[in-house]
């Protein structure tokens, strides 16, 4: 899993699609803090952070899409699978490469709250909570697209499955409005920015809502796993 | 070392391996034959843990891939038919992931990584980016990649496909040179090159062991059927009527290139020299015989014939007997 996770992680950084990626929600949650915090003056980040998971439906496509096509296409794979390690750890080795990956821009963007503090009124402990839930709320985003990715051999494919997947569960509270009562009760349940908007407009810690994240990012990491085993006895 | 035991893969429909069972002895060097398509990658695939069967086993020194796979995997060095690269990577680099995937222990690491790549003569591109290498070069990083921990088994699936003829040779040289440490496993659809490096051959047609052994019992299994090659003055089909008629003649093959008002076929014999029933037989039908010579079994011939689709296949011997009796 080492082995796999540090040639991940380096690999994002030769590609520049770890570079690339970080650039992109770094500079927009730059700009939404700028327009949010610094000039309308809103002393919550947190409500930032809701403008930028827009950015993330688009960012992390790029980021998961290569992750395991690109390892069947070029049939690096069978280098992968033919070695004394276990799917399950090379899968996780990847996906922590990525959510290392996340966690870059999310470590930078805890600075926000400290300058809003430093020039007036100010929500930290607010504010840090909603980064710890924008961030596994990206952990699901990207086991989401690993999982996907392991279904093609195509990046593309990949990339615009995984959108059309993020879009969904971002608008899935809406979409619920559609459904007949029965069936909204309990796919309600799955309502996914809720969990975002609860710590960023209510200031409230979701308990459950960070459990379902958790399990949500589980139960795709798991999947992927399943998916590369499938295929082998296709 | 290797014990393949009943193995069946299906792809829905298609069968690409059928019962296949064979062993795997130690320091040899195994000859996987056969045309395009015929099941090698698939076996090979399987062999390593990269497919699970449909049907069957595999057992690498006892450990089964699919129970222990851990422990199996450990044992083989294995490089498809496609080498699994990493381009973005340099030679160094790619080796020292490998070698840390393989669970070299990290001390030994670079030592392993210097020993493969002397071992393969990589030497002087350890700096470069896979990306930019020769295909000669990429396929030597693949078999360095192979060799890393030290296996005690190396599968080779296709080594010279797509080289130049000094890359094959090179290639070949290194294979033989493996062979002195490792179990060396290595497909091909050329005849010339499994003759050339391996020791032992098996012939695998629509995924099913036609034949196998050593490239001498091969030929001397068909020395049964000795064949003539007979040039008459007649044209085809009289010929063809003539030698059949003759007293232990098999089939009559009619070989095309003579000359005008000419033809030549080759006779295979049931029992016995047939030369003089031939003759007898274009004296009394008063045809003339212009030429007659006897046509052995080359490896070649065994080769196409076991894997030709039309009949004539049930006098050669199937589906590794030969192995069997050897094992017991």
């Amino acid at each position: 899993m080492r082995a796999v996770y540090k040639r991940e992680l380096r690999s994002y950084f030769t590609s520049m699609t770890g570079y690339l990626f970080i650039a992109v929600v770094v500079f927009f949650i730059g700009i939404y803090f700028m327009a949010n915090n610094l000039y309308y003056g809103a002393p919550g980040f947190s409500t930032t952070l809701v403008n930028v998971m827009v950015v993330l439906l688009v960012a992390v496509p790029v980021l998961t899409m290569r992750s395991m096509a690109e390892e069947r296409r070029s049939r690096t794979d069978q280098l992968l699978l033919t070695a004394p390690v276990s799917v399950s750890g090379v899968v996780a080795g990847k996906y922590l490469a990525m959510v290392t990956i996340l966690a870059i821009p999310m470590l930078l963007s805890c600075i926000c709250p400290l300058i809003i503090a430093a020039n007036g009124t100010s929500q930290l402990m607010s504010d840090y909570a909603s980064i710890f839930a924008f961030f596994l709320m990206g952990c699901v985003f990207v086991a989401v697209g690993m999982f996907i990715s392991a279904l093609t051999e195509s990046q593309i494919i990949a990339a615009v499955g995984t959108f059309a997947a993020l879009l969904t569960l971002y608008l899935w509270d809406s979409l619920m409005q559609f459904l007949p009562d029965v069936l909204s009760n309990v796919l309600g349940l799955f309502s996914f920015s809720s969990v975002l908007y609860n710590f960023a407009y209510y200031s409230v810690f979701d308990v459950r809502g960070v459990v379902l994240y958790l399990t949500l990012a589980g139960l795709f990491v798991f999947l992927t796993v399943q998916a590369l085993q499938k295929r082998r006895w296709n | 070392m290797i014990e393949v035991r009943d193995l069946v893969k299906r792809y829905g429909r298609h069968t690409a391996v059928d019962h296949l069972s064979f062993t795997v002895e130690q320091g040899q060097v195994y000859g996987f034959l056969g045309p395009n398509g015929a099941g090698k990658s698939t076996t090979m695939n399987i062999m390593t843990g990269y497919l699970g069967p449909t049907e069957g086993e595999v057992l690498v020194d006892g450990y089964s891939m699919a129970d222990e796979p851990e422990k199996a995997r450990r044992r083989i060095g294995y490089l498809p038919e496609q080498p699994p690269l990493y381009v973005d990577m340099t030679v160094t680099e790619y080796l020292l992931f490998a070698a840390e995937l393989k669970k070299v222990p990290a001390r030994a690491r670079s030592g392993e990584v210097k020993r493969v790549m002397e071992r393969t003569m990589l030497a002087d591109v350890a700096g470069r980016l896979i990306r930019n290498l020769s295909k000669g070069y990429k396929q030597r990083v693949g078999i360095a990649q192979a060799l890393l921990g030290n296996p005690e088994i190396v599968i080779l699936d296709e080594p010279t496909v797509g080289l130049d003829p000094k890359q094959i040779i090179e290639i070949r040289a290194l294979i033989r040179a493996l062979a002195k440490e490792h179990t060396v496993i290595l497909s091909s659809h050329i005849l010339a090159e499994v003759q050339a490096v391996c020791d032992r051959i098996l012939i695998i047609h629509h995924g099913k062991m036609v034949a196998a052994g050593t490239t001498e019992e091969l030929e001397r299994q068909l020395a049964g059927t000795t064949a003539l090659e007979v040039t008459l003055k007649a044209d085809e089909p009289a010929g063809r009527n003539l030698l059949r008629r003759v007293p232990g003649a098999g089939a009559v093959s009619y070989r095309p290139g003579a000359a005008e008002g000419e033809s030549t076929f080759r006779v295979e014999s049931r029992r016995g020299d047939l030369r003089e029933k031939i003759f007898q037989a274009c004296a009394a039908e008063n045809v003339a015989l212009l030429g007659l010579r006897s046509a052995g079994m080359t490896l070649e011939d065994v080769f196409l014939k076991l894997t030709a689709d039309d009949g004539a296949r049930e006098e050669l011997p199937v589906s590794g007997r030969e192995e069997e009796d050897e094992a017991e």
